[in-house]
Parts: C-alpha cells; sequence; structure tokens
C-alpha cells in the first residue's frame, strides 16, 4: 500500500492514498461524479469527458478517471459550470442513442438512462432536432448481440476484450460520427475470432451489447439475483445468477469473485440451459427385461440396497466398486468414500481424477509433500515467467488462460509454451518448444541440464530447502540439448533459449494440465517439472511454483475428501494403522487397510468377474474412460449398477437401478477449485420434484443397509470433515463467505493459505526425484503410423452431459471431429469437413476431418466429448506404474478417408 | 507579378528551388550538415545546443508556436533507455502546403535538423511521419535518407563521431488528427490514429512510452541555419517573441496564391495585397480564414495586424500553420460556416463524445441554417456547444472548433 496523502474534493479533506485513481477516490468518498467509460478493471480512457473536474493550479478541466491522486490536490468536482458541461454532454448521448428503453433487456441499470434522469435529458427537450438514423443490429454470434444505434463508443468492451481477457477481438471502426465497435476490423460477429466469453457485455454499461439467450425473458427488476459457483471446471468462478420463475435468466461474473475477478467463459456465461431441460431425470429408475420402468424411492433404495448387502455377503465387501464424483459436492464426496469404506467395506473408490491428476496427487506429494497448485490463480498475472506445459488452458482453463496473457500483454511476462499441438496460447509465447508426444521428462531434463551448465540454478536453495539433488544432477547430466533435440524434435537452441529465460526470471511459474499427467510416465513427467522448480528455486514463495490445473469443478474437492482408493479424507492413507484406528473410532465400524481397485482397475476387475457391483454417482466412464469397448464390456458383465445422476447418462443407460440427483445449481454445499479454495454454493433453482440431493440418496441407502447416518445437511457434513481432516480442519460454512478458504487451514484461527511450501516443504524438504526418459507405452508402426492425442474443447465439456444440451454452445460446435495437419490431409488426398475412419488397435471411429495446422504433421487430436465418436474407444488404457492414470494422450492410430 | 523581392526573406526555404533536391552534395554545398558535424564531433555539448534553440526563441511552427527549446530540455532531461525524435510531416491543415516544398526541395535540411535534434536530447532513432498524399516527398525524403546512410551521416558513428542515428519514414493515411502529436504517435505505434489524455506530454511518454520530441517540419527546417548562425542573427528576424521567419499559404480569392516566407510581426494587408496582388477580379475582400480549419475567420479589420503568436491570441484566433485563405465579397458566410463544419465532422476520430457526436450536431445544426434560416436555429445552443467542446474535448480538434464558429458568428452576424 502506498503512503496516504490528503486532497480537498469541494472543500471537504479526504485521505487517500498516492497514485490511487482520483474519480474512484471521489466516488468512494461520496462525491457522485458521473462517468461512462470509466471502469476500474481497465486502464483509464478519458473518452466521455463526463467526469471532468478543476484542480486548483492546472489548466483546464480534468478528467478525473486519468489522475493520480497526491498530496495536496484541490479538486472542484461539482460546480456550475461543470454540471453545464456534464449536462451538455448527455444531451449530446441522448441525441445518438436509441432510445429503446421499453424494450431493453438492460433497462434500469443502464448508466446513462441514469445519467439522463439526473439532468433531466429527454429526446423532446433537446435543443436541436435529432436526425440520427438507425443501422442494423449484428445478432450473428450465437450468444451475443451488438446494436451500434444504442453504443455510446465509451470503448469499454474494447480494453475488457484486451486488457482483461487478452483477446484484442474487439476494437472500433470507422471514424467520428460513425465510430462503432466490431470484431476483427469489422466481419460478422459470427466470422470473427469471438469465442462468446460475454466479458464485453458484462463492460457495457447500457444495452449496446447483450446476451442473446436473454432477450425478453426478464426486466432487469423481475429477477433475483443468487451467486453460487460455476459448475464447469475447476477454475471456480464465482458467478451470479439471474432467475425469474425458477428459470435462470442471465449469468454474471462476480467482480469480487477470488478465483475470477468477474471473468467468465462462454460455459460459464451461456452454459446453463441444460439445467432446465426436459429431460432431466424426476423419478428414480429400475431395469426390468431391459427396460427402464418408473420406480418409488422406497422400491429403488431397497432394492439397491438388498443388492450390495446379497453380494456383499457373498462375494466380500471388495465384489464392490464406487465411483464417486468430481461434480458433486464435498460433503457428498466424503459422504460417498465413507459409504464404501465403512458400509460396504472396500476401499474399492476412485473418481475421474484417476484419469486426470492421479499423476500430479503422485509426484508432487513425492517431491514436495502435497499434490495441488502451489500457488493461487490471480497471482499468474504475476509471474515474470511461465511456463505452460500440457495445458490448452485458452479452451480448458479459460479463465486461468487469462491471467496468463494479462502477464504476457500487461506486464511484459515470457511465456513459454511446451505443446506438440500449436494452441492459442503459443501466439504470446515469447518461445514454443513443439515436443514429440509423451517426450516430456527429455525435454524437462534437457532445460535442467542448460540451467546447471550455465549456472542458473539457486544453490542456497537447494542447500537449505532440498534433499536428493546429487543423485538428480547424475542422470540430468546425461540429458544434454543435443541428445534431447534428438528425443523430442525440440532444437537444441529452443532448449537452450527456455533454460535461459526460466532460469534467469525472478518469479517463474509452471502451468501442466493433461499433457504432462496422462502418460505411462505421468508421474515420472510432473517429477520433473517439480526438479525444474527445486532446482530454480522457483516454488515456496508468492507468483513462483509448480501448477496443476484441476478440470473438473470439484474434481480438487473428490480427491481432498478420499474419492480415492488410497487415503481417507485428507490424503490420509489407509495402509496408516493410526489413521485406520482413527475413522474406525470416529465410524464405529472396522476398515479394511488394503488399498482399493483404481477407476481402470475397477474395469479389468469387473471385465473378469471379481468385481460383481457398482455405484457410480455422477459419472459417466462410457464415455470418459479409456479403451470404451472394454468398458461396455466390463459394465454389462455387472451382476448389479447403480448410476445416481441429474441425465440418463451413456453409463445410466446400462444400470439396473437409476436414482435421480439434484444439480449445484440446486444444493448447498461445498466446492475446491484448483487453488485449493473451498468455495459456499448456494442454491439457485428448485431441483425437479422427485430429484434428491446426492448425500441424501447415499445416506438412505446406508440406513437401509442398517448403518446409522444421520446428517441433517451438507454444513453437518462438513462438521465431520473438519473433524476428521487436518488440512479442512478449520473449514466451517459460516467462515466460507464469498472468498472462501484456501486449505490447509488447520483450525478456527486458520487463515487458509494462499500459497504452499514457504520456508518448508509439507514433507520437510523438497525432494529430486533422478527421472530417466522412457518412450510411451505405444508408439507409431507400419500399421498405426499416426499419434493420436485427446483433450478438451473451450465449447464443451467433459462426456458432454451438461454442455451437449445447451444450444448455444451447440451452434459453436455442433459435434465430434478430428484435427488432421495439412500435409496428413494432402496424402490422404482429405477435404476440409470429409468423413474418416480412425482406428487404432482398440477400436475405430468415424468423424469429420477438420484440417489444421494446430497439430503436427504425422499426428490427429480428437476431443472427447462425444459419445457418438468417442475418442475413447481408440484410447490406451495403459497405466502408469505408481498412479495408475492411463496413457491418454498417446496412441498410435491410422486414418482412412471414408 | 509576385513582389518578392520585397517581402521575402529567406531561412527555411533559402535551398528551395536553388539546389538539386535529389543531389546530397548540393545541399553539402550549401553548408549542408556542417551544423550536425560540428555538434555531433562534440563540439557542442547536448546542453549547449539546447540552451542556443532556447536563445533563438524559436517556436513550434505547427501551429501552436510552443518554444521548441523548452520541448528539447524537458526531453533531454527526462531519464530512458531510449527516445525518439519525430517529424511531423503529416501535412493536413486545409490550404497549407509549406512543409511539403521543404520536403520536396530541401530534404536534406529535415535529416539534418533531426540528427541535431536527436543529439540534444539523447535519442537515437527519429520518424518521420509523412502524410502518405505526398509521394514526391515519400520520395525525395526516401533517397535523402538513402544517400544519407551511403555518407554515414546516419547510421552508427555519423559524420565521424560516435554518435548513432537512424531515420525511418513512416506513411500516414490521410487522418488530419493524425497531425496531432499523440494520435501520429499512435499511428507510428501501427494503433489506431485516436489522441491520448495528456499528461503525460511525449516529452515523457511518447512513442511506445519513451520520452519523445515530435517537431513540425519546418521547425526542424530553422534548426540548421540557428546552429550555423547563431541566435542572435536568428532574432534579428521578426518579432521580440515570435523571432525568425514564418511560411505563409495564401489561397482563395487572391490575384497570385502561393507560398512565401515572411519575418514574423508582418501584416495580412502585405501579404494579401503585396504578395498576393489583392483580391482576384478585383473585388472586395470579404473574410480571411487565418491558420488553417482551427483558426479564427476575419474581416478586414484584421488586415493591419502585425502577424505573430501572441497578436493573434488576443485576437480569439490564431497563426496556425500560416494558412491565409481569402474570400470575397460574393462568399456565403453560411455555406462557409457549414463547409468548415463539415471538415471537422469528417476528421473527428470518434473517441471523445463532445467532438464525435458535437461535431455532428453543429453540421446538422448548420444545414438547417442553409435550408431555413438562421432565425429558425438555436444559434446560442450552437455558441454554447463549441464552447463545452472547446473546454470539454479531449485534443485540439474538438476544442477548436470555437474558433472558426464564433468567429464567424461575431464577424458576420448580420448574415445569420
Amino acid at each position: 500500500m502506498n503512503k496516504m496523502v490528503k486532497i480537498t474534493i469541494d472543500g471537504k479533506t479526504i485521505d487517500a492514498e498516492e497514485g490511487a485513481n482520483l474519480l474512484q477516490v471521489a466516488r468512494d468518498n461520496g462525491f457522485d461524479i458521473p462517468g461512462l467509460c470509466y471502469y476500474d478493471k481497465v486502464s483509464p480512457t478519458g473518452a466521455c469527458r463526463l467526469c471532468l473536474v478543476k484542480i486548483k493550479e492546472q489548466k483546464g478541466l480534468i478528467p478525473s478517471c486519468t489522475v493520480k491522486v497526491s498530496e495536496g490536490l484541490n479538486v472542484t468536482a461539482f460546480d456550475e459550470e461543470l454540471e453545464d458541461v456534464r449536462r451538455t454532454i448527455v444531451e449530446l448521448l441522448i441525441s445518438e442513442h436509441k432510445l429503446g428503453c421499453m424494450t431493453c433487456d438492460t433497462a434500469s441499470e443502464c448508466a446513462l438512462e441514469d445519467l439522463a434522469y439526473r439532468y433531466n435529458v429527454t429526446v423532446d427537450n433537446l435543443p436541436f432536432p435529432v436526425k440520427t438514423k438507425y443501422e442494423s443490429i449484428d445478432d450473428s454470434s450465437p450468444v451475443l448481440a451488438y446494436d451500434p444505434n444504442k453504443c455510446i463508443v465509451c470503448g469499454r468492451c474494447v480494453k475488457a476484450c484486451y486488457e482483461i481477457q487478452g483477446k484484442g477481438i474487439i476494437d472500433f471502426i470507422g471514424r467520428g460520427i460513425e465510430t462503432k465497435i466490431a470484431p476483427d476490423l469489422g466481419v460478422d460477429w459470427k466470422n470473427s475470432a469471438c469465442d462468446g466469453c460475454g466479458e464485453c457485455i458484462q463492460a457495457c454499461p447500457v444495452g449496446a451489447l447483450f446476451e442473446i439467450p436473454s432477450v425478453g425473458k426478464a426486466r432487469k427488476w423481475e429477477v433475483e439475483k443468487i451467486e453460487t459457483i460455476c459448475p464447469y471446471c475447476g477454475v471456480g468462478c464465482r458467478i451470479e445468477v439471474e432467475k425469474k420463475d425458477n428459470e435462470i435468466v442471465r449469468i454474471n461474473g462476480v467482480d469480487d469473485g477470488p478465483a475470477n475477478n468477474g471473468r467468465l467463459c462462454v460455459k460459464g456465461r451461456f452454459g446453463y440451459e441444460y439445467e432446465m431441460s426436459n429431460k432431466r431425470l424426476r423419478t428414480p429408475l429400475i431395469k426390468e427385461n431391459g427396460k427402464f420402468r418408473e420406480a418409488s424411492w422406497d422400491e429403488a433404495l431397497t432394492l439397491t440396497a438388498r443388492k450390495f448387502s446379497e453380494i456383499k455377503k457373498n462375494y466380500g465387501g471388495n465384489s464392490i466398486a464406487g465411483l464417486s464424483s468430481a461434480r458433486c459436492t464435498n460433503e457428498e464426496n466424503y459422504i460417498f468414500q465413507k459409504f464404501m469404506r465403512a458400509v460396504i467395506g472396500t476401499n474399492n473408490v476412485d473418481h475421474c481424477a484417476r484419469l486426470c491428476h492421479a499423476s500430479t496427487v503422485a509426484g508432487l506429494a513425492r517431491a514436495f509433500g502435497s499434490g495441488a497448485m502451489t500457488n493461487s490463480i490471480r497471482e499468474l498475472e504475476f509471474a515474470d515467467c511461465i511456463l505452460v506445459t500440457g495445458s490448452n488452458t485458452t479452451e480448458t482453463h479459460p479463465v486461468i488462460a487469462t491471467y496468463i496473457k494479462n502477464a504476457v500483454l500487461n506486464h511484459g511476462a515470457k511465456l513459454i509454451v511446451a505443446d506438440p499441438r500449436k494452441i492459442d496460447l503459443v501466439k504470446y509465447a515469447t518461445l514454443w518448444l513443439r515436443q514429440k508426444n509423451g517426450t516430456d521428462v527429455a525435454w524437462l531434463n534437457g532445460i535442467m541440464n542448460v540451467i546447471l551448465n550455465e549456472n542458473l540454478h539457486d544453490k542456497e536453495f537447494i542447500k537449505n530447502r532440498t534433499e536428493g539433488f546429487d543423485e538428480f544432477r547424475m542422470v540430468v547430466e546425461n540429458y544434454t540439448p543435443e541428445r534431447v533435440e534428438k528425443i523430442t524434435g525440440v532444437p537444441k537452441e529452443k532448449i537452450i533459449e527456455a533454460a535461459r529465460i526460466y532460469g534467469t526470471a525472478k518469479n517463474a511459474s509452471i502451468v501442466f494440465s493433461m499433457g504432462i499427467t496422462q502418460h505411462t510416465t505421468g508421474t515420472d513427467n510432473v517429477l520433473s517439472t517439480a526438479n525444474l522448480a527445486l532446482l530454480t528455486g522457483n516454488v515456496g514463495k508468492l507468483y513462483s511454483g509448480v501448477n496443476p490445473l484441476r478440470g473438473q469443478n470439484n474434481v480438487q474437492g473428490a480427491c481432498d475428501l478420499g474419492a480415492l482408493p488410497n487415503v481417507y479424507s485428507g490424503y490420509q492413507k489407509v495402509t496408516d494403522p493410526d489413521i485406520k484406528k482413527k475413522f474406525e473410532e470416529k465410524w464405529k465400524v472396522a476398515l479394511d487397510d488394503k488399498v482399493g481397485l483404481s477407476v481402470v482397475e475397477m474395469m479389468n476387475e469387473a471385465h473378469k468377474g471379481n468385481v460383481k457391483a457398482m455405484y457410480i454417482m455422477g459419472e459417466n466412464p462410457m464415455v470418459s474412460d479409456p479403451n470404451l469397448n472394454h468398458v461396455e464390456e466390463a459394465l454389462k458383465n455387472l451382476d448389479f449398477l447403480v448410476v445416481q445422476d441429474i441425465f440418463l447418462t451413456e453409463t445410466a443407460q446400462l444400470a439396473d437401478v437409476v436414482f435421480p440427483a439434484y444439480s449445484s445449481f440446486e444444493k448447498s454445499g461445498t466446492f475446491t477449485n484448483t487453488e485449493r479454495r473451498i468455495q459456499l454454493l448456494n442454491p439457485v433453482l428448485k431441483a425437479p420434484e422427485g430429484a434428491k440431493e446426492d448425500w441424501e440418496i447415499v445416506q438412505e441407502l446406508a440406513l437401509k443397509m442398517g448403518y446409522e447416518m444421520q446428517y441433517n445437511n451438507q454444513s453437518d457434513i462438513m462438521e465431520e470433515i473438519a473433524d476428521v481432516t487436518p488440512i479442512y480442519g478449520g473449514i466451517h460454512f459460516y467462515r466460507l463467505g464469498k472468498d472462501g478458504l484456501q486449505w490447509p487451514c488447520k483450525d478456527e484461527n486458520d487463515p487458509g493459505t494462499l500459497f504452499l511450501h514457504k520456508g518448508k516443504f509439507s514433507r520437510g524438504l523438497g525432494h529430486f526425484s533422478p527421472v530417466d526418459y522412457i518412450p510411451p507405452a505405444e508408439l507409431p508402426d507400419k500399421e498405426y503410423p499416426y499419434i493420436l492425442s485427446t483433450g478438451r474443447i473451450l465449447y464443451h465439456y467433459h462426456t458432454g452431459t451438461m454442455s451437449r444440451k445447451v444450444s448455444v454452445l451447440n451452434e459453436y460446435e455442433p459435434g465430434p471431429y478430428a484435427e488432421i495437419s495439412p500435409e496428413l490431409a494432402a496424402k490422404l488426398n482429405l477435404k476440409d469437413g470429409e468423413e474418416v475412419r480412425i482406428t487404432s488397435r482398440r477400436g475405430a471411429i468415424v468423424t469429420k476431418a477438420r484440417i489444421t495446422a494446430r497439430v503436427a504433421p504425422d499426428s490427429v487430436f480428437i476431443p472427447f466429448h462425444f459419445a457418438e465418436a468417442a475418442a475413447n474407444r481408440l484410447t490406451n488404457d495403459a497405466l502408469d506404474p505408481i498412479a495408475k492414470i492411463p496413457e491418454l494422450k498417446v496412441a498410435a492410430c491410422k486414418v482412412e478417408k471414408m | 507579378m509576385k513582389n518578392e523581392a520585397k517581402y521575402e526573406n529567406k531561412i527555411v526555404l533559402s535551398n528551395v528551388g536553388n539546389i538539386d533536391p535529389t543531389n546530397i552534395n548540393d545541399y553539402i554545398e550549401t553548408r549542408g550538415y556542417e551544423a550536425a558535424k560540428k555538434i555531433v564531433s562534440n563540439e557542442y555539448t547536448p546542453l549547449n545546443v539546447i540552451d542556443i534553440i532556447k536563445n533563438s526563441g524559436l517556436r513550434g511552427r505547427g501551429g501552436a508556436g510552443f518554444p521548441t527549446g523548452a520541448k528539447w530540455e524537458f526531453t533531454a532531461k527526462e531519464k530512458a533507455d531510449k527516445k525518439f525524435i519525430v517529424c511531423n510531416a503529416d501535412e493536413g491543415e486545409p490550404g497549407t502546403f509549406k512543409d511539403r516544398l521543404i520536403l520536396e526541395g530541401d530534404p536534406h535540411r529535415i535529416l539534418e535538423g533531426m540528427i541535431i535534434a536527436g543529439y540534444a536530447v539523447g535519442a537515437q532513432k527519429g520518424f518521420i511521419y509523412i502524410r502518405g498524399e505526398y509521394s514526391t516527398a515519400i520520395e525525395r525524403i526516401t533517397n535523402a535518407i538513402k544517400d544519407a546512410y551511403e555518407k554515414h551521416y546516419l547510421g552508427n558513428s555519423i559524420l565521424g563521431s560516435s554518435f548513432n542515428f537512424d531515420i525511418e519514414i513512416k506513411k500516414g493515411a490521410g487522418s488530419y488528427v493524425c497531425g496531432e502529436e499523440t494520435s501520429l504517435i499512435e499511428s507510428i505505434e501501427g494503433k489506431r490514429g485516436n489522441p491520448r489524455i495528456k499528461p503525460p506530454y511525449p516529452g515523457q511518454k511518447g512513442l511506445w512510452n519513451y520520452p519523445t520530441v515530435v517537431n513540425n517540419v519546418e521547425t526542424i527546417a530553422n534548426v540548421a541555419p540557428i546552429l550555423l548562425n547563431g541566435a542572435d542573427w536568428f532574432k534579428s528576424f521578426g518579432t521580440e517573441k515570435s523571432p525568425g521567419t514564418k511560411i505563409f499559404t495564401l489561397i482563395g480569392n487572391v490575384k497570385n496564391p502561393g507560398v512565401v516566407e515572411l519575418p514574423f510581426g508582418i501584416t495580412l494587408r502585405e501579404i494579401i495585397f503585396g504578395f498576393g496582388g489583392g483580391i482576384s477580379n478585383d473585388r472586395k475582400l470579404k473574410a480571411i480564414h487565418l491558420g488553417g480549419a482551427s483558426g479564427a475567420v476575419y474581416d478586414g479589420s484584421i488586415l493591419d495586424v502585425p502577424l505573430d503568436y501572441d497578436a493573434l491570441k488576443e485576437k480569439e484566433g490564431m497563426l496556425g500553420s500560416g494558412a491565409v485563405l481569402v474570400m470575397d465579397e460574393e462568399t456565403d458566410m453560411r455555406k462557409y460556416l457549414k463547409n468548415v463544419l463539415e471538415f471537422f465532422k469528417h476528421e473527428s476520430c470518434g473517441q471523445c463524445v463532445p467532438c464525435r457526436i458535437g461535431t455532428a450536431r453543429l453540421c446538422e445544426m448548420a444545414d438547417d441554417i442553409i435550408e431555413k434560416g438562421g432565425k429558425e436555429v438555436n444559434i446560442e445552443y450552437m455558441k454554447h456547444l463549441t464552447d463545452v467542446m472547446f473546454k470539454s474535448s479531449l485534443c485540439p480538434l474538438g476544442q477548436s472548433v470555437i474558433m472558426p464558429v464564433k468567429s464567424i458568428f461575431k464577424y458576420f452576424n448580420n448574415e445569420f
């Protein structure tokens, strides 16, 4: 904080921070100076000229939004002359503004409307005739429309697009009175690079930019606004939901949302239609003779309890397995794993984190003692070097990408991108390393080899804070840039340059995601990123660290709360007798001390007939898991399958019993985002009649099976979590408020932890691991000559159960496709949009070709959201030996034109 | 016939028409690059150079008349890794083509002035932002730069010194407001040519936020002669507060339109009736639009005022670019008002509200005056609006609409 100074506004003395924005200070102190272009999240523009003030000893009228506070500033904010100027400016604006207020969705929250009222300006009392002609509206985008006749050309959208979202798609076109805004210098919105995040709408002070899906749904004063957490990715954006009559009208980013600071992506803002879908499940279903019929809760629960009890009795608890859910709340995950462990009597509980970040949890726990993002999301903006690898952040964590772009565009940070695909972030990068898929250990070792050779390592940090350096060094010494170039295909000069940029940075941060984790060497890859941070002392301090981005809204929480086969909540090992004893006492039941089955192992055991029944809560392995043909056979081989979900998913269709659940818009509870922040949900809408909250369903099942479980609500469950989980020890609903708390949070007085490992690693010393490069399990050969990789895209989410029920998202991206390089397309004589058959050793799909230089010449990329051409029919279920994560990022395939 | 001998006093245009502008040796023979050579070989410190320019009293010829030495001085005082010299050759003022003459007729004079400015403020890079339509000027400057590099007058260790200086050309795209220094800077940076809020001034944060001197072509063309002949020599021309000469562009209803370089203190009577030979068709003088579109429009009462930067301030006008547009008795001042307002509307960048919408509304009201007569239009509101635009517009474009509008209403009130 800067020093405080005294200024005077209209004779009143005010204490203000030196350098603060004068307009903001004035407003904060009750001087309601008007202004339309000022927007506190972007640099001042000074264009509307409404905030003009007089400053003693300075010439003329000065836009207060462009003035920084300094000692002794003597300001006149209001006098006759200033108000006269302001009134005239409002008159000019009104003369140019289409007064469509009667049908405007912004009416009553329009800044111009307020000013017209304040200065009593109407189109009838203007001192000149109005001759303005109207232009057509651009409503070609799926999500947003622009009415130039309402636009006041304040430029807030232009700056929001560039300075906040880092996209720079919107700009002014035309000059003078013809000036308006447009994407990509004047193309239709539909044909522009706009990805529909809607930041511009949120920045628009009038109704010039507006949400198409909200048009005509409700006047602003009719809606109720409730804040909750976005149901999509792991960023955990705080959203404000506007609703009317139990329907969502509009979603806005919450300006002081701790992770998103008001920002959202297209899914967060526009992806809510599924919530009101008529395909929601409303009653339990029981399958009889291959067909579902509706059933009462009592019947379905009784049947399930009886089946589970029988199988447990006949084959033992370990013949049952459960998949918990990264979409459900922390409390529900806790209850689910408790149910599996205490009621069923097995550690066979896992969830889809196995498929995304199991190797992160394993690797970072080994290196640092804690398997989560070391830093907070918004610290990224202030790192001076960011290494992004295996994360197409723009599409998978769109709001996090904005902070990376801010770092580059607004603060001059250097960005290194290591990715086989030319992802969007490459545009912002100082350096792009295009490694061959699955060679990450090699290039990371290469960078560390150069750092050591050039003496850029942090000797002090290595000496005081780490162990295992010498063994590590011996391995890394073998990875000369020349050798690394041969393995990875990255020119040695780039390896050297990357080493110098990262090695000389003051605050370097590594961001990674599934391009690093989804390999048979996933744990090794993660260990290598940790080695790099340890080597340069870039961990354990503000802005510097190792930051795995978690994919789903509550995947961090599902792991934290023990939906894993080896640990109870808070990563407490099932094999530790003291821990086991603690939980046995708490849960009043004997527990198993053997590590349970992981996701892919469950499917393998089901396939073999060793797992007889499964309980799946809010997951869809029939799309999300590798080697789907095998998964399908496994699930069909079960004696009994129970699925609870909000929709009849591909997996639910195979179930014997289906329970209808609440969505996250309908319930309370907490999600833990990727930066370890536990945030409170608020019920926004009433759930469909007949559905129940997931924890209630589990509790009722437990009761039916004779286990005493009596929670009144999710808050009750959190009290038990806090009691048994040291890292959540200080988490109570009443403490969470708007900002939540970041674990570790040990007790009621603990304010939580912004970044990890300050002064000391969770495990004591940071551990260097010597890691050698091992090639992927399956490499291209004559029969399957191309590399197949899979991943997510911006417009859809996970298995599409939610996003594919949203018409505007479908408009952007209606169905499956495969990215194919121009080189490969030429070889196959393939045109864009034509169908191809892609085959691996495990299956084949037919999909559309999208010809793009994003992919390397010999590679194919397929988004995995689309069940009808499911990428996972092709993927390899070979596992990382430590983390049991399958190698979803590398498989060999062949491509044929249909 | 023009009566040049009696009136003209050439400093800036001394070479124009007398040397081959495509031949660097012609320029060198007229003591070209001598001043620059003397300076960069450390005969003068940068401070010496600034002192000489300050003492000379040279004021910016782009229109505002800001003291050039002072501008250089505070740019020199800024601490920065880089600094820039920008020559504003985006001559867009209606009726003005003085800079074109210099650019086409004596291009090396500009380069030499920029080298000296660069040395004085500590800049190693200069840009000439030149009006895109000036194809001959662009060609001449381009060749001059090439020749200067060949002779090592530009580049590294120039003129046998350790001083480095580079010059690059940027072409404008026809926007009037890009003649305004901050818009010009935005345009060089590759952005939309919108003015910036001042402060910070270009001297503090200019091109890519580095300290930058922006000088008009005519200003820069004065630099080498001042350094060669001294401040006192320069002050022997013109008036006390506006020393030196000014190039006037005489156009409109005069017998001999053209460009003439005259010392400050000259009167419009001498320019129009002396150099210009009087009103064409022997009609009577009605109005003079002085200084470009942004200047005031006077009747004959202005004819005997000695012209310099300060005298015109008292007359609510400005010398501006030195454009003298003469209108005879047949001129319809209502149509002229519309014409001027149409220009401002067309050239408004659209960034700030008062200028963007104000110019459009004024234009429409001027239309109504022509169609319906002045009594049907709220002329008081038009004056009020120009007053608000003067007080509240972001850059000089919107701020200066008041000058022509108010003066037309003042001197030609009976026509409305």
